[in-house]
């Protein structure tokens, strides 16, 4: 296979910033990548589970005894087989209390939500399954339910909950954040121009094309090996032990191949089910789950409400910012207040902010991450906010961002003085970049009118812990591990990374995920931190082998190691005065590795720091059809600090997806439910996402302004792409037919709708 | 429900099978013969994750029945690449990264082999509706469309 070099972002490399091809792809191109639910185990069995038929009903009872005497049916798990956590004691794993995942995973006191899980059978094929779960019966008082926030934060709205309370009285509000700088009332006091919006926005899903699939076997001996596609095979090892009580040492969690996360896999829904009907049955049990199942149970991210008050000075410097965000949490508490009552304004540097968010359940599948979970829908608000500003004061929108760009030194409301700061410089990109500067016809033809919209976004960005081994194979060769699920390509920059410090042939370098048994802890691949934390345990690894490859070469040579240097992949003599050796490559310090001290390879486990924030501008014209109300992207071109491009075709990869996914959320996408509080779009032809032919090719302008507290520069990637574009393109539409869409998706029906009151 | 008896061709392999009559080709390719690199994405002919190709006809193999395969030529990703040699579609999609995930990948190679076979030259948006029928999440498309294409022409060249 060719390797690609394209030495156009970095220099003096050979490896980093090269698009080499991926550790993964030939299987991938293949057909054998093995995804979850491409494993088969000897003797396995089929799970499948019961879900509720109601948006919210309290549970009698649970007769399984139809179902256990059918035929077939080797297991029948509920509520009952899975480990209570009280609801008066909070249980963490990482951001999720277990007393909302025990209930996510099976319905306890109540069902929450249409196609909530009340019970699971394991039979010997799938038809049985099915025909099992119909024969449990289940004994529901239906309740009134709940679904938008509106609703739920009434006064007299259905409680989901009686054990949460806000100001002393039963509530849906399950929370509060909040950010705070300066005095925000004095703040406004001062301003000459003030603009206050209201948006909304509707939940919207990951769409990982891959569902929720695993295998697991129990064995006799109490062990448990699970197989599942997840952002985090020690999670799904963690949480599997906390729901069912088998100890984590007892569990191997291999992570397979996965189809897909954007944050979604961040928990799990099927693992402990699964295991549990194995320790009950004595067979293997495999579950997957239908599209269906992944839409009506899984997921999404919030909807939210949001409020957004900006005050400027009449020369375009903004003395105060205010934003109120109730976000749906699904029917457990947990939405991702951090994102909007974070993220909003940290851009800016704005001396009285006030930012707040709220927590609120209602009778929906219970959100997981996704994205920048969060920002997305609070730039939606502030960015729009922002543009309607520029336009009051006849600023251009760019140089208002400009204007009031966070620096160095600046303070965030969110608690964070920012060291280095990136974000002038994305604006600068697309302020000078030739898209931002191209004549746009706004009325090409008759029916036809286009705009153009900027908007920005941040990202906090992650470290956490990561755990690598580099070996030396006996041949001369090198195998790393590392601990992260690699969704979208991070073993290739891994390789490049290695590859480059060693000094060796890229294709002698070979990246493997090690399973929960076979590897160091690592966190989830979320929060934007993968290449970034790996690279970084990866990179100390291979120092401490290269260290080692030094020390051996200096036994042979019987001189002092600090003699010897590590250069293209051979070691030498440090200078003249260490002597007179011909240099000794990787493959014959290894050949020589036994009898010159054993076995070469060296790990790192660390808890990694210093990934500081992403920022990113992003210009984008549309074009809308005004009698059909459908709005196409014309051209999209986003600007983003991405530090260092290890691999630049999977940056721009992230970047281009991130844009897409956004252009979805902006234009397409939602979910819609029925009075019985049903959804009612479950699937991928209802639940619009966008398709080859909805799209234009996506430029990505990646900034490489290096992050000087990581070893190659590298700075989170992932998320930011996904902040700016709903803004982007709610500001663009703004521009084509002077009317501000404050409510998402702006799909045809809305379009034509707010075309006639207009 | 009994079970019937398919007789049927798979990447160019005599292939027979026993099936029950309601079962998609998809399951049987998946569950039955154990070709898995063909994918289920969502089990209604939506994500285009299952497309195979029936006597030289783009489907969906979810949306078939297993039965109705009998005499056909069915063609799945598994025969893409011809004895340890990538299709060129494949080469390029590993040269200009397009796929992250992989998921969708076997799909949407196969769905891009039928498109090229009808259409050697296509322009960007024919590209893009003949993918249209193939979901991916991650991509955004780009390298995808960039990488047909390039496919496309580096063909058309050995061709010549």
């Amino acid at each position: 296979m060719n390797v690609i070099s394209d030495k156009l972002h970095v220099e003096n490399n050979k490896w980093i910033g090269t698009r080499t091809i991926r550790p993964d792809g030939a299987d991938k191109v293949t057909g054998r990548a093995c995804y979850a639910a491409d494993n088969v185990m000897p003797g396995m069995i089929w799970g499948k589970v019961l879900r509720s038929p109601h948006a919210h009903a309290r549970i009698r009872s649970i007769d399984t005894s139809k179902a256990e005497a059918l035929p077939g049916v080797k297991a029948v798990v509920t509520a009952r087989d899975i480990v209570d956590f009280p609801l008066d004691k909070s249980v963490m794993l990482g951001i999720q209390d277990m007393r909302w995942m025990c209930r996510n995973v099976m319905a306890r006191e109540k069902a929450l939500f249409h196609g909530h899980p009340v019970a699971a059978v394991a039979a010997i094929n799938e038809e049985v399954a099915a025909e099992a779960c119909r024969l449990i019966e289940v004994d529901y008082e239906v309740l009134p339910h709940v679904i938008e926030i509106e609703d739920a934060i009434r006064p007299d709205a259905p409680i989901l909950h009686d054990f949460l309370t806000f100001e002393d009285k039963p509530s849906n509000i399950a929370g509060r954040m909040e950010a705070k700088l300066g005095d925000v009332e004095a703040g406004f006091a001062q301003a000459d121009v003030i603009v206050e919006r209201t948006f909304r926005t509707r939940p919207v899903h990951q769409g990982y094309i891959e569902p929720q699939a695993c295998t697991v076997s129990y064995a006799a001996d109490g062990r448990a090996t699970i197989w599942s596609s997840s952002q985090g095979q020690f999670m799904v090892r963690a949480m599997t032990s906390l729901l069912t009580g088998v100890p984590q040492s007892n569990i191997k969690a291999i992570p397979a191949e996965i189809g897909g996360g954007f944050g979604a896999k961040t928990i799990i829904y099927l693992e402990p089910v699964a295991l549990l009907l194995s320790k009950k049955s004595g067979r293997p049990v495999k579950m997957v789950m239908t599209r269906d199942e992944v839409m009506r149970a899984t997921g999404p991210t919030s909807g939210s409400l949001s409020t957004v008050r900006i005050g400027a000075r009449r020369d375009g410097t903004i003395v105060a910012a205010q934003g109120t965000f109730y976000l749906q949490a699904g029917c457990l508490p947990g939405s991702p207040l951090r994102g909007p009552v974070g993220c909003s304004f940290a851009p800016y540097e704005i001396p009285n902010v006030l930012s707040v968010g709220y927590d609120v359940v209602s009778n929906r599948s219970k959100v997981a991450a996704y994205r920048a979970p969060g920002a997305p829908l609070g730039a939606y608000a502030t960015e729009s906010v922002l543009d309607e500003l520029a336009g009051k004061l006849g600023i251009d929108p760019l140089e208002l961002r400009l204007k009031n760009s966070a620096k160095p030194g600046s303070k965030a409301a969110y608690g964070a003085t920012f060291g280095k700061v990136t974000f002038e410089e994305t604006i600068e990109a697309i302020r000078t970049h030739e898209h931002y500067r191209a004549p746009l016809d706004k009325t090409p033809r008759p029916g036809v009118k286009r705009g153009r919209g900027v908007a920005s976004g941040f990202w906090y960005n992650a470290g956490g812990e990561s755990s690598a081994q580099v070996n030396i194979t006996e041949d001369g060769n090198v195998l790393v591990t590392t601990g992260h699920p690699d969704v979208g390509g991070s073993r290739a920059s891994i390789a490049n990374v290695t590859a480059e410090l060693l000094g060796i042939e890229h294709g002698r370098v070979s990246v493997q995920i090690g399973d929960t048994s076979s590897i160091g802890f690592s966190n989830l691949t979320g929060g934007s931190r993968v290449t970034f934390a790996s690279a970084m345990v990866v990179t100390q690894s291979t120092e401490k082998v290269i260290t080692q490859l030094r020390e051996r070469a200096a036994r042979i040579w019987k001189i002092d190691p600090e003699a010897v240097t590590w250069e293209n992949g051979e070691a030498r003599p440090a200078g003249p005065n260490a002597g007179q050796f011909p240099p000794l490559t990787l493959t014959e310090l290894a050949a020589k590795a036994n009898e010159m001290g054993g076995p070469i390879g060296a790990g790192v486990q660390l808890n990694t720091t210093g990934a500081d924030p992403g920022f990113a501008t992003h210009v984008v014209d549309v074009e809308v059809d005004v009698d059909l109300g459908i709005i196409r992207v014309l051209r999209y071109t986003a600007a983003q600090d991405v530090g260092r491009a290890l691999h630049p075709s999977y940056v721009e990869g992230q970047i281009q997806g991130g844009v897409v996914q956004g252009i979805g959320w902006a234009l397409s996408e939602e979910y819609l439910y029925d009075r019985q509080g049903r959804l009612d779009n479950a699937s991928f032809l209802d639940y619009r996402m966008p398709v080859c032919s909805d799209v234009p090719m996506i430029e990505p302008v990646m900034l490489e302004i290096p992050n000087p507290k990581h070893p190659q520069g590298v700075r989170g990637v992932g998320e930011a792409p996904i902040v700016p574009p709903l803004a982007a393109i709610a500001n663009a539409v703004h521009d084509a037919l002077g009317i501000r869409f404050t409510s998402l998706p702006m799909s045809p029906p809305k379009v034509v709708e707010a075309l006639e009151g207009a | 429900m009994s079970k019937m008896h398919v007789t049927t061709t798979i990447n160019g392999e005599p292939t027979e099978f026993l099936c029950d009559p309601d079962r998609s080709l998809l399951d049987v390719l998946r569950n039955t013969l154990g070709l898995t690199g063909t994918k289920e994405g969502c089990g209604t002919g939506d994500c285009g994750a299952c497309s195979v190709t029936v006597d030289g006809r783009l489907v969906c193999a979810c949306l078939m029945l297993a039965v109705e395969a009998g005499g056909c030529e069915i063609g799945t990703i598994e025969g893409m690449a011809q004895g340890g040699e990538l299709h060129p579609l494949q080469q390029k999609f590993l040269e200009m990264a397009a796929l992250q995930c992989g998921i969708c990948t076997p799909g949407v190679l196969v769905a891009a082999k039928a498109l090229l076979e009808k259409n050697p030259d296509p322009t960007e948006t024919e590209v893009r509706f003949g993918l249209a029928g193939n979901l991916c999440r991650c991509t955004g498309y780009d390298k995808i469309v960039r990488a047909v294409l390039d496919t496309a022409a580096e063909m058309r060249e050995a061709v010549q």
